[in-house]
């Protein structure tokens, strides 16, 4: 059966222990949108990814992938599921003892009986598409931030899943990188036909490249809408965020006690 | 103060409590899910290679050392009585049943004990190993699993090796410099230690060790926190807590094997 969306967050809660992290979020993803998740550092985007990558469970309300509900699934179950599913994370997480060839190669061999010669010509083909199938034989200590995420992200797609999950996947890149990725995750999810969810705090680069943005602040869901929408949105704290303010709803100023007191200038005029 | 001293205990101790917990279900999910490590045996020959073959060079010439050091310091003791023929007895009985597993087993924990927990750590800390559970890849059956195996069954074979040494040593140092009967080194040796009684039980003895150091080496990787303080601490722990855990298991085992024997 085929679903139309291949995501789908219902009224989900989680809190780490005793701190609430996320309060009720609805969310959906249509087969084959980039979607961005959109905040400022600790907001619970990553939190968010991890729910929908089943590596925690809500604790309260459904999340669903590709009709699936996460919340009752044991383990061999799950991983049934995963095969659907690619991952990025922030810095790749390349396996550091294996050239870049054999990164790729690694889901394939796992969970397919592929001859060689066959795995052999795939990883070709992914590493092509990433542009870095002259890159084969490197180890991963030798690539750059950008191509390293670049492998990975092949190693994301070896295995053609339906949803491809990435966790801040401009942070830290340089200007001509930043583009290389946010072109190849459009790119592919086209080509491949896949879903992209996006969690990141790069509003210029995510912009240019998604469908639709859900703007997460404090555990809700403050705006979404289409690229152009959030461009033209009058919210104050949408606007502070894409427009890079220093201060507005969020302020620069960590909560703390009066200036003046702090400096032991009670009495005096400050 | 009383009462927040009181909580603190109680906090560490619930924590240490909940740690063990968790130590023993680890333990119990490497042994489930061992089957890889067997199905695929190139993964395991694998990492018997880095924390077998790699320890090799300090287990040998560690081994030589302590057997020299047996020849000089047992035939100061045994000339004493005029018994220098039984310096082969001595060597081999000191190093089959003690020194062997032991000293090999505390090297072990410090070559490739420390080597397995910051390797782990790291692969926590980079998200390689979230990496391989949202492959659909087990870390515990992938990762954890064959270097449990590969230390358990390195730590017999070398503690073997290092007593081979040990004996070679105190031979150099026995017959060769000193000049004990050749003949005499070799055949109370023979006649003295039994298969059994003393070889059997000294590997039996480092297969314990073997389990109990790559035990401690991979929980402690998996538990330690992602940061370069976490796994450094980590690390200092691992050889630390498997060390004395040598040490203590050596001395129950020792007292149910030896009791009451000569």
């Amino acid at each position: 059966m085929q679903h139309d969306n291949l995501v789908e967050l219902e009224n989900v809660a989680f809190s780490y222990g005793a701190r609430p992290v996320l309060k009720g979020i609805n969310l959906t993803a249509k087969r084959g949108q980039v979607i961005a998740i959109m905040g400022s550092s600790g907001c619970g985007k990553t939190t968010l990814l991890r729910l929908i990558g089943g590596q925690i469970k809500a604790g309260q309300g459904q999340v669903r992938v590709a009709g699936t509900s996460l919340n009752a699934l044991d383990q061999p179950a799950l991983y049934r599921l995963r095969r659907k599913m690619g991952m990025l994370f922030q810095f790749g997480a390349l396996f550091t003892d294996m050239p870049v060839y054999d990164n790729v190669a690694f889901p394939l061999r796992e969970h397919t009986d592929l001859p060689e010669t066959a795995i052999r010509d795939m990883v070709r083909m992914k590493l092509h598409a990433v542009g870095l199938r002259g890159a084969a034989q490197m180890m991963p200590a030798e690539l750059s931030g950008g191509m390293a995420r670049r492998v990975a992200l092949a190693r994301a797609i070896a295995l053609d899943p339906q949803l491809v999950l990435y966790d801040e996947p401009f942070a830290g890149l340089d200007p001509i990188s930043l583009g290389v990725i946010g072109n190849l995750i459009r790119r592919l999810t086209d080509t491949l036909g896949l879903t992209s969810v996006v969690v990141t705090h790069d509003v210029q680069e995510s912009l240019k490249i998604v469908d639709y943005v859900y703007f997460v602040s404090d555990g809700v869901i403050v705006a979404e809408g289409t690229a152009a929408e959030i461009r033209a949105s009058t919210l104050p704290y949408v606007h502070q965020f894409v427009h890079g303010e220093a201060d507005g709803p969020v302020t620069f100023h960590y909560p703390a006690p009066s200036y003046t007191d702090d400096l032991r200038l009670g009495g005096r005029s400050a | 103060m009383l009462k927040q001293a009181i909580a603190n205990l109680g906090n560490r101790t619930l924590q240490g409590v909940g740690r063990i917990g968790f130590a023993v279900r680890f333990f119990v999910a490497i042994l489930l899910h061992s089957g890889t490590a067997f199905r695929r045996l190139g993964l395991t020959i694998r990492e018997m290679y880095f924390s077998g073959v790699q320890s090799l060079i300090i287990i040998l010439v560690s081994g030589l050392f302590v057997g020299m050091v047996l020849g000089l310091q047992g035939y100061e003791t045994l000339q004493t009585y005029g018994s220098e023929e039984a310096l082969g007895i001595l060597v081999a009985m000191s190093l089959v049943r003690e020194l062997g597993p032991v000293v090999a087993a505390l090297l072990f924990a410090s070559r490739a004990g420390s080597a397995i927990t910051a390797e782990i750590g790291l692969m926590k800390a980079t998200e390689q190993l979230s990496a391989m559970e949202m492959m659909a890849v087990d870390p515990v059956a992938r990762v954890v699993a064959p270097r449990f195996w590969a230390g358990v069954i390195s730590m017999p074979l070398l503690a073997g090796l290092f007593s081979a040494m040990g004996i070679f040593g105190g031979y150099l140092v026995g017959v060769q410099l000193i000049g004990v009967d050749e003949g005499a080194f070799w055949s109370q040796m023979q006649n003295a230690v039994d298969f059994e009684q003393d070889i059997l039980n000294g590997v039996i003895k480092s297969v314990v060790f073997g389990i109990a150091i790559t035990t401690i080496a991979l929980f402690e990787g998996y538990d330690a926190p992602p940061t370069a303080e976490g796994v450094s601490g980590a690390t200092t722990r691992t050889v630390v807590t498997s060390s004395l855990a040598v040490l203590a298991l050596d001395f129950v085992l020792t007292a149910f094997m030896f009791r009451g024997l000569g």
